[in-house]
């Protein structure tokens, strides 16, 4: 009986070693959580005949994986992170895909009266002013380097962010929604991570539309000079049906109660 | 308490339609645990009948520290497995990042003390039944490890039981080891924390009633072929 179980297991373990056309992305957390995923995998699947497999994690982290070439591309949005990366070899290219924006999210009764400001640094500064509890991501997430960079901008320095109104709670977008909506907080979100989130509660979206918000995805491959094993010519497929016409209409044409999510921008 | 109402229907929902990707996951989640809990069963438990039989400088230390890695935190586990098997890791060239055979070692990694520990305290009891018997009769080690593990395979049986109810729940390390891959490396844990994370409370709810259910029945299924063994016998 034992050694039918060591057969089994061994079997099991096996089995798992055939996965030679996959390719394997590290995508932001909207990309999934917007619902793009599902729209654009299962055609990309199809078109290209080969199985495509998301680890869906922060920016921070899915350019770590890149960097480790345990991903073949990544599909991120924190410009400065992406540059680097591909200054230092790790990718080969930085292409750009779509875009939406950051909107700033907080308690309908608005405290710190953002809705009423007219750049988003000065919305900022409300929060910190009024000492409105805020939720920040904490993760490195492209996300959580716009909040950095417009806390920044605002003049809030990290040692004036005290951790009696500011809360850096290292995690996904989603998981901070949920912590903002528990706190009833102001929280900097991804437009289609917010429209597509369940747990509104006393949320709901109190500024945008300042071009600082401005959100771009790129599409980055992991070079296959520093990374011999990733399947850069899956990618480098992956990459043309992600900028072909085909894919441009299913990006335009993906909608929320009428209102799109994202603006596709890749240049041909 | 109109979200716990709703989550049971949706629990209901997902097992009375047979949901494919429901019983896929758990398929998987079964997969996973199960033969983690096989290879450190065939690891843990002779280990646990050794130390009740073979005395040895260091035995005491040993155990202690086979008892204090019982709490193991499955994430330092999980990160520990990953940076091996990162590609630029020691193990990277195998390629199992993000495959479920790295998510049943990383399991294993957890499960072996656990059940190494419950299966010593179980053969150290029954070894002082035995002690002078065996050695009367001039039985070898592993003649004296094999009788304690055969006639000790009812209390045996509780320490992979505990290891099963440990690795079923567990979500630290296979998230990080496994990724949370759609269709590739998604058990019901991590879909419970993707649920959640997209604020779809009913369906995280409703998918963590199946993950007790499933342990619950596991339990129940193990316990009733013990029971019929024992009374053919």
């Amino acid at each position: 009986m034992i050694r039918g179980g060591i057969l089994a297991a061994l079997t099991i373990i096996f089995a798992n070693f055939a996965n030679a056309e996959t390719l394997r992305l590290a995508v932001t957390t909207t990309f999934r959580n917007a619902g793009l995923a599902d729209v654009l995998l299962p055609i990309a699947r199809t078109d290209l005949g080969i199985e495509i497999e998301m680890i869906v994690v922060g920016t921070g982290q899915a350019i770590a994986l890149g960097r480790a070439g345990d991903v073949d591309a990544i599909l991120v949005h924190a410009r400065a992170a992406e540059e680097a990366m591909v200054a230092d070899g790790h990718a080969t290219h930085r292409r750009e895909i779509m875009y939406n924006d950051f909107v700033l999210i907080g308690p309908k009764a608005d405290s710190a009266q953002v809705s009423s400001t007219q750049a988003a640094a000065d919305a900022m500064r409300a929060i910190a002013s009024s000492t409105s509890i805020f939720v920040s991501r904490g993760d490195d997430s492209g996300t959580h380097l716009r909040e950095l960079m417009l806390w920044e901008k605002a003049g809030i320095t990290q040692s004036a962010r005290i951790v009696e109104w500011y809360k850096a709670v290292g995690a996904g977008m989603g998981t901070a929604l949920n912590i903002a909506s528990g706190l009833n907080a102001y929280v900097l979100s991804d437009r289609a991570s917010w429209l597509t989130f369940h747990n509104k509660g006393n949320l709901e979206l109190l500024f945008s539309d300042d071009p600082v918000l401005f959100n771009q995805y790129s599409f980055l491959p992991v070079s296959p000079t520093m990374h011999p094993y990733v399947h850069h010519n899956l990618a480098l497929k992956f990459e043309a049906w992600l900028t072909s016409e085909k894919a441009r209409i299913l990006i335009s044409n993906h909608r929320l109660n009428g209102m799109a999510l994202f603006t596709y921008n890749a240049v041909r | 308490m109109s979200e716990i109402i709703e989550a049971i229907f949706e629990a209901l929902r997902l097992v009375l339609s047979l949901d494919a990707d429901l019983i896929e996951i758990s398929l998987r989640s079964l997969k996973i645990t199960l033969s983690a809990v096989v290879i450190a069963s065939v690891i843990g438990l002779p280990m646990g009948a050794w130390l009740a039989v073979y005395n040895f400088r260091g035995r005491r230390s040993f155990i202690v520290v086979l008892n204090a890695l019982m709490g193991l935190p499955p994430v330092v586990v999980g990160l520990f497995v990953y940076l091996v098997f990162s590609r630029t890791g020691p193990l990277g060239v195998l390629g199992l990042l993000f495959t479920p055979t790295v998510m049943i070692l990383a399991q294993v990694f957890i499960l072996v003390p656990l059940i190494a520990s419950i299966a010593h305290q179980v053969m150290r009891d029954l070894w002082r039944e035995y002690a002078d018997l065996l050695s009367s009769l001039d039985a070898s080690l592993w003649q004296k490890i094999g009788t304690l593990l055969r006639d000790g395979r009812h209390g045996l049986l509780t320490a992979s039981l505990a290891g099963f109810g440990r690795g079923i729940g567990e979500v630290g390390a296979i998230m990080i080891v496994g990724g949370n891959i759609d269709h590739a490396t998604r058990v019901l844990t991590t879909a419970i924390t993707l649920e959640t994370s997209r604020g779809h409370f009913a369906l995280a709810l409703g998918l963590g009633l199946v993950l007790v259910g499933l342990s619950l029945l596991v339990n129940i299924l193990v316990h009733l072929v013990a029971h019929i063994r024992e009374v053919e016998e």
